[in-house]
């Protein structure tokens, strides 16, 4: 499949669907990515496990970290993976070993591997690469507009007033794809050169 | 892919728009406000953090104002927008992200008057040192670039003589030189122009004119293409660098494609403060819901006013990239194939004194200083906007002696026609 872009469809399917998201990489440092999409994941409602073998011992918004993805113990729906492309495909091998495996792999914006995408789509999982998920939910939602982001998504119903903890709808209807199609073009350029 | 593409005219009505979840309004609320309350101290500090999408304060930003910045944002096929108080404030804020004192930027000569005098001027304080380049020949810029430089800027339809500008080619030397090119697209607007799809990385807008169209409020709004790569060295710290603003977040790193557009409000607007009124943003969101038909009388009238004094005694050129044999016709059928716009120039045989005259004459054009309204407009920029500039000068920004602009507003053509003949007859 297409890894340059993404219809809405298939984002939207994926976090419609998951409910139990690994964050592997996630970081206690207020500052980092990946605690602001731990923190707003969790706040929408998603069941978020912290995986980063530095911080045992800690915990994420209440949810103690565990040190790699076979000791979560349970299910788990979807893998984010909140590190740089070379650690990417030790992480996809461990999760392809789970029982039963996730059904997504998610590669953190700046994040991806074709290679190991070509594996877990082998073995029948999605995968994202270089997006957020906080982002994609934000958009698809519209929560994002307030930042005069462009959701690329137009709706003529009225929206519940958000709150925490709370599931937005993604059902929007989509103006593009998963992102415009200058900055996809561009993104297209930046992989070819590395 | 399955998702439709709605078009222009629908997005310029529906994007960024929603029922009002509170009230279910359907139009945009003028949220007139200056701050918004916190659920609790989480929630205060998570949007201070930059963490959770919300609204502190007016100054950062508003609902209303960003529905405008998504509605122009959508137009101009970009990630994101900052609506601010005008086109300068949006020019200052784009390039404080952009540069450093002692650093350059390569801008087209034939601007906007304003334009000339801030960046000549008021940038020059900053130590941000601006060097001009021949609009009209791609070449002059790429001699311009030096190792300081840190942007290009052009105006994709040039002030004062509406002509065009040779996007692509001027995107291809920025490219080459790694620094974003920055457009104006405020005499276009996206219904005639798209520079984003012509290599732009940076959109500019007084939206003032056009796109708010009816000349009574002033705004400005910086888009972001998403497709400049700001990780590249430490060229822009601004977005690469952690900053000390936001206790160490880079900002490229945790925004992505919108990126520049989140560092013009969080470290632009945020701390230079020029933030757009509320009830401005509402007024020009009305505007931009009827652009696609505004702008398409606007050119029609344009062409034929044009035409008409194409032919007429007292007249000595006219300056209308929309007229076949024009030195800008092919380039307008190239990035403007629907209209080349509604502000032209023309000159007149008898000098600066007819031009005095003619403006004195007309009785439908208004005098004044402004373009891109309803109403048709008529100016001397000899005299006025280009004043401040020698003689040399004004003829190089195409703004000499004997040279009158023209703004053309959405009245019957058949009127517009009829003042301009007695008026260069009586």
């Amino acid at each position: 499949m297409n890894h340059d872009t993404y219809s809405d469809d298939y984002i939207r399917g994926i976090l419609n669907s998951v409910k139990t998201i690994a964050m592997v990489g996630a970081s206690p440092v207020e500052v980092r990515p990946s605690y602001f999409a731990f923190k707003y994941l969790v706040q929408r409602g998603y069941d978020m496990i912290p995986v980063n073998p530095g911080h045992i011992g800690k915990s994420l918004m209440g949810r103690p970290f565990v040190a790699s993805l076979a000791e979560i113990g349970k299910p788990i729906d979807m893998v984010e993976i909140f590190r740089s492309s070379n650690h990417i495909m030790p992480i996809v091998e461990e999760a392809l070993k789970l029982a039963p495996p996730p059904k997504v792999i998610w590669m953190q914006l700046g994040g991806r591997d074709d290679e190991a995408a070509a594996k877990a789509e082998a073995a029948g999982l999605k995968v994202v690469m270089n997006r957020c998920p906080k982002i994609e939910y934000g958009r698809l939602s519209s929560e994002i507009s307030w930042m005069g982001v462009n959701s690329r998504t137009i709706s003529a119903k009225r929206a519940p007033i958000p709150t925490q903890g709370m599931r937005l709808s993604l059902n929007r209807m989509s103006v593009g794809g998963g992102t415009t199609a200058a900055s996809d073009r561009a993104a297209k350029n930046k992989t070819e050169q590395s | 892919m399955n998702d439709r593409i709605p078009g222009f005219s629908t997005l310029a009505v529906h994007a960024g728009a929603q029922p009002d979840p509170t009230t279910g309004a359907r139009a945009t609320p003028i949220y007139q406000t200056t701050s918004f309350v916190f659920n609790d101290a989480d929630h205060a500090a998570s949007l201070f953090g930059l963490q959770a999408f919300g609204n502190i304060y007016t100054r950062i930003g508003n609902p209303t104002n960003a529905v405008l910045e998504e509605r122009v944002a959508a137009l101009e096929g970009g990630t994101a927008a900052l609506a601010v108080a005008s086109g300068h404030a949006a020019q200052v804020i784009v390039l404080q992200q952009l540069l450093k004192p002692g650093d350059e930027f390569v801008a087209a000569r034939k601007l906007y008057g304003g334009s000339i005098n801030q960046f000549t001027h008021a940038f020059k304080s900053f130590g941000w040192n601006v060097v001009w380049a021949d609009t009209d020949e791609p070449s002059s810029f790429e001699r311009a670039v030096s190792p300081r430089t840190k942007a290009v800027f052009i105006e994709s339809v040039a002030n004062p003589g509406g002509t065009i500008t040779d996007i692509e080619a001027i995107a291809s030397v920025a490219r080459n030189a790694g620094v974003p090119l920055i457009v104006d697209n405020t005499l276009a607007t996206p219904y005639l122009i798209r520079p984003i799809d012509h290599g732009a990385d940076i959109v500019v807008h007084s939206l003032t004119k056009f796109l708010g169209g009816h000349g009574n409020s002033l705004g400005g709004i910086i888009v972001d293409a998403g497709t400049f790569d700001w990780s590249k060295g430490d060229k822009y710290p601004m977005l690469s660098e952690p900053r000390p603003e936001y206790h160490g977040i880079r900002i490229q790193e945790t925004f992505g494609n919108f990126a520049f557009a989140i560092a013009c409000r969080v470290l632009g607007l945020r701390d230079l403060g020029p933030a757009l009124s509320p009830f401005n943003a509402f007024l020009i969101l009305t505007g931009i819901e009827t652009l696609p038909l505004r702008m398409q009388k606007h050119c029609d009238n344009a062409k034929a006013v044009a035409e008409f004094l194409a032919g007429h005694p007292a007249v000595a050129a006219v300056s209308y990239a929309g007229l076949p044999g024009d030195k800008y016709n092919n380039l307008a059928r190239k990035y403007a194939p629907k209209g080349a716009g509604a502000v032209f120039t023309f000159n007149l045989k008898g000098g600066y004194q007819a031009g005095v005259n003619l403006v004195s004459n007309l009785k439908l054009f208004s005098h004044l200083a402004n373009v891109g309204d309803t109403r048709s407009l008529v100016i001397h920029p000899a005299s006025t906007t280009h004043s401040q500039l020698d003689d040399a000068a004004k003829v190089k920004a195409g703004a000499g002696p004997d040279v009158v602009r023209l703004s053309i507003g959405i009245e019957d053509k058949e009127d517009l026609i009829a003042d301009l003949e007695q008026a260069l007859t009586a």
